[in-house]
């Protein structure tokens, strides 16, 4: 069958399964938008921004796990992208982005919108092509999809000519099946690191697993837990593993490293074993390598071998898909129940210095953390994606916003992307439509990619899209406090009026600047028809605790300071405080470990007896 | 921190030798020299890249070259048997009165004179990079005007065969973009 280039991609895209795709025409692409009107059953959302696109088919990626597909033009249709195609690199989503090029002829010239876009991107993919024939496109494509969502996965790019997708050329879907002689996407460990492994557990006092987000891309959050209840072990997440093992797990700790819950990262440094599985001992997880976890043994499970010994020296790799490797080595696994290692960690949890925002004083100013927690229990009985961006509202979202479900929580981890999440929740709401999305984002961030309102509008899809303003470039302001001496140096930031933004672009948009309001502004929001966005006007000078600062020691945390230690606020009582479902029979619990619990509630109130004078001062500290 | 000697087989395709350039600055590793040529398989180039790195940054780098999608084997030569091999051409000086000894030392270093005219001789001196070093000290004196180095190549002794197991290659022709690029040479 002879077709032109532009017809083979969309007939290569329609043969992968590709329902949508995210993008924006240009002089270079635009023989492959003509001949888009004739496959209807690909579905185009025309993009404010190309790196929009990117970031729509990397949350569509996140929340489907499936291949995101983006289209942009050459030059700068193709350098808008590169953000994007970074942020998948880091954090291994799988997106295909197709980019036209000038004519073959052409290259080299300095033409009009000419770029080397397989040169610029090189080191942010998985892998590129640029093709120069239409007779080469298809294999291309197959080959780019193979390679996104195989192995370890991430970005693709195709770079096509403008005469390869002109011309024609015999299409043979069959003939163009992958040949990658080159391409190791999996490998398979020796039994005897097996044996080796299974022994280093097996021998453990204070073994502790954690979990990253390759337990998400393989999809083994029952066999992980399946390890954890043979063995007791505890287990602690990643940003990005956060929803791998559901929060109300009697197993699940909480998330590790530098906002990570302090006991987690305790236990890390008291650990005599630890077992990491599809994480890679990111410098936030780990703080200082000379300090981390020295008295503890490794075993490293990853899909990737350049993670093994990348940062941390392990004692035994198990390089491998997880799914495989837990299959494995579950059988060699002895029962165990390693009561006294609970019993030291709980201890530390009882001091919840994260989980004390649950119970900030009302002071009048709204906090972002009361923002996020009454966000979480009000929509914890619906089906919920949250997509956050960067900065304190991350971290904030990560703590307090309790994931049951395996991605539920999207998130720019690795590069740490402003203005990722608008654009990736409106890609995950095309993956989910049946789901909530919310988008939690700063207002920095939010300006960085607000453009997309219109995509979300044009398109009449619903995202929720809850801004956490506090005229701060936040997180940035909030190193500036610890260490530049409060010199607030370009983070103090104003925005437009986002309530009238969100009108602008015909959708609604709300206020909210007291914690008595968030309830009914959720609300309203929920049963509102299209996008809404939410201006939640915040504490401007809050700050994410605990803190490990960059390069020490992950047990050298900073605390919140104690005069700080939060009273009940009226508004906490009148939340029923919800008991997280047992996923785990109570009779198997190690310990009493569930997180939220009476006794943890009322904590706070008999320090508020021990400290009842500090209260009016607390509430007025900023 | 030791030199590590490695022999990558790669598919013949443009841009390879950008991916793999592009990972040793990417990982910041530093170069000390990269060789390409064809090898008795169609579409397969040989590399032999020499870094400075640990052991344990040598693994990396072997990890890192296998994760690119054109890398089709890796082997590190460093702690096997090899021969390691380079070619220098040394333009040096001579006066009537020191042609001779420097005739005399390119014959102790087995080179050969490969040009001479009345005030210069061009000189080729194949061997390891110690030797081709130690040549270019010992003519120093005399005057050296150019020098040019190709960078080792390396190939296991005897039974050590690093191609045993060939890799295998792309056999299907005129579909894949590898015939529109012309072979990748030095």
């Amino acid at each position: 069958m002879k077709l032109t280039g532009a017809e083979i991609i969309w007939e290569c895209l329609a043969k992968e399964g590709v329902d949508v795709v995210f993008g924006y025409p240009g002089g270079a692409i635009l023989p492959t938008y003509d001949a888009m009107t004739k496959y209807p059953q690909i579905h185009h959302v025309l993009v404010r921004h190309e790196q929009g696109a990117t970031h729509m088919a990397d949350g569509y990626a996140r929340a489907s796990g499936k291949v995101g597909v983006a289209i942009a033009t050459s030059g700068p249709g193709a350098t808008n992208m590169v953000t994007g195609i970074a942020t998948a690199m880091m954090d291994s989503s799988p997106i295909v982005c197709i980019t036209g090029q000038v004519g073959s002829k052409a290259i080299g010239t300095d033409a009009f919108q000419e770029t080397d876009v397989t040169g610029v991107t090189l080191p942010v993919t998985k892998h590129n092509y640029l093709v120069t024939k239409p007779g080469d496109i298809a294999r291309a494509i197959r080959e780019a999809f193979y390679i996104a969502k195989s192995g370890r996965p991430g970005p693709v790019l195709v770079d096509i000519t403008k005469d390869a997708q002109q011309l024609t050329a015999e299409f043979d879907w069959e003939a163009a099946a992958p040949r990658l002689p080159g391409y190791r996407p999996s490998y398979h460990a020796p039994a005897s690191e097996f044996a080796r492994a299974a022994e280093l557990i097996n021998s453990a006092k204070r073994p502790l697993i954690l979990a990253g987000q390759g337990i998400l891309k393989s999809g083994t959050t029952a066999e992980v837990l399946k390890l954890a209840k043979t063995a007791g072990i505890p287990i602690t997440t990643t940003l990005l593993g956060i929803g791998a093992i559901p929060a109300s797990s009697e197993y699940n700790l909480g998330m590790m490293g530098m906002h990570g819950e302090a006991w987690v990262n305790v236990a890390i440094q008291e650990a005599d074993l630890l077992i990491a599985l599809g994480m890679r001992f990111d410098d936030r997880v780990t703080g200082n390598l000379k300090t981390y976890a020295v008295n503890a043994k490794k075993i490293h499970v990853d899909i990737d071998p350049t993670e093994i010994n990348k940062n941390v020296p392990v004692d035994c790799a198990l390089i491998g898909d997880l799914r495989e490797v837990l299959a494995l080595i579950q059988p060699q696994i002895k029962k165990a129940t390693h009561e006294e290692w609970w019993a030291l960690i709980n201890a530390e949890r009882g001091d919840a210095a994260v989980r004390d925002i649950q119970s900030l004083p009302d002071s009048g100013n709204l906090y972002a953390a009361h923002v996020i927690n009454d966000l979480w229990r009000l929509t914890q009985k619906r089906d919920t994606i949250v997509v956050t961006d960067v900065g304190q509202h991350q971290m904030w979202e990560a703590q307090y916003f309790r994931h049951e479900k395996p991605r539920s929580l999207i998130t720019s981890g690795g590069l740490g992307t402003m203005g990722f999440a608008l654009p990736a929740a409106i890609g995950a709401k095309f993956a989910c439509p049946e789901k909530d999305v919310w988008v939690v984002v700063g207002d920095g961030g939010f300006q960085m990619t607000s453009c997309e309102l219109a995509t979300a509008e044009q398109e009449g899809i619903k995202v929720n899209v809850a801004i956490i303003n506090n005229s701060f470039l936040g997180m940035v302001r909030q190193w500036q406090e610890f260490f530049y001496d409060k010199r607030y140096a370009a983070t103090p930031m104003t925005g437009p009026d986002f309530v009238k933004l969100a009108e602008a672009y015909r959708l609604k948009g709300l206020r909210c600047n007291k914690r008595s309001d968030v309830k009914t502004t959720v609300e309203q929001t929920l049963a509102a028809k299209g996008t809404v966005v939410i201006d939640f006007v915040v504490e401007k000078e809050d700050t994410v605790f605990p803190m490990v600062p960059a390069g020490a020691a992950l047990d050298k945390m900073i605390r919140r300071p104690k005069q700080d230690v939060m009273l009940e606020s009226g508004s906490d009582k009148d939340w029923e405080m919800p008991v997280p479902p047992a996923i785990a029979p109570a009779a198997e619990a190690p310990a009493k470990v569930a997180v939220v619990t009476k006794a943890k509630v009322t904590k706070p109130v008999a320090k508020k007896a021990a400290a009842p004078v500090a209260k009016a001062k607390k509430t007025s500290r900023r | 921190m030791a030199k590590h000697t490695f022999i990558a087989y790669v598919e013949d395709v443009p841009g390879v030798l950008n991916r793999i350039a592009s990972l040793f600055r990417r990982r910041n590793f530093n170069i000390d020299s990269l060789t390409v040529g064809r090898t008795e398989q169609p579409g397969v180039s040989r590399m032999t890249v020499v870094v400075e790195a640990t052991d344990a940054g040598a693994r990396i780098v072997e990890a890192n070259l296998y994760k690119l999608v054109n890398v089709l084997r890796v082997d590190d030569l460093t702690h096997k048997s090899a021969l390691m091999r380079e070619l220098g051409l040394v333009k040096v000086k001579v006066t009537p009165q020191s042609r001779s000894e420097v005739l005399q030392l390119v014959d102790v270093f087995r080179a050969r004179v490969v040009d001479v005219d009345e005030l210069i001789l061009v000189i080729e001196v194949t061997g390891t990079p110690e030797k081709i070093s130690k040549f270019e000290l010992v003519l120093r004196p005399y005057g050296i005007t150019e020098i040019v180095r190709t960078g080792v190549v390396a190939m296991a002794r005897g039974h050590e065969l690093i191609s045993s197991a060939p890799p295998t290659v792309r056999t299907e022709g005129g579909h894949g973009h590898d015939d529109s690029g012309v072979s990748m040479s030095v």
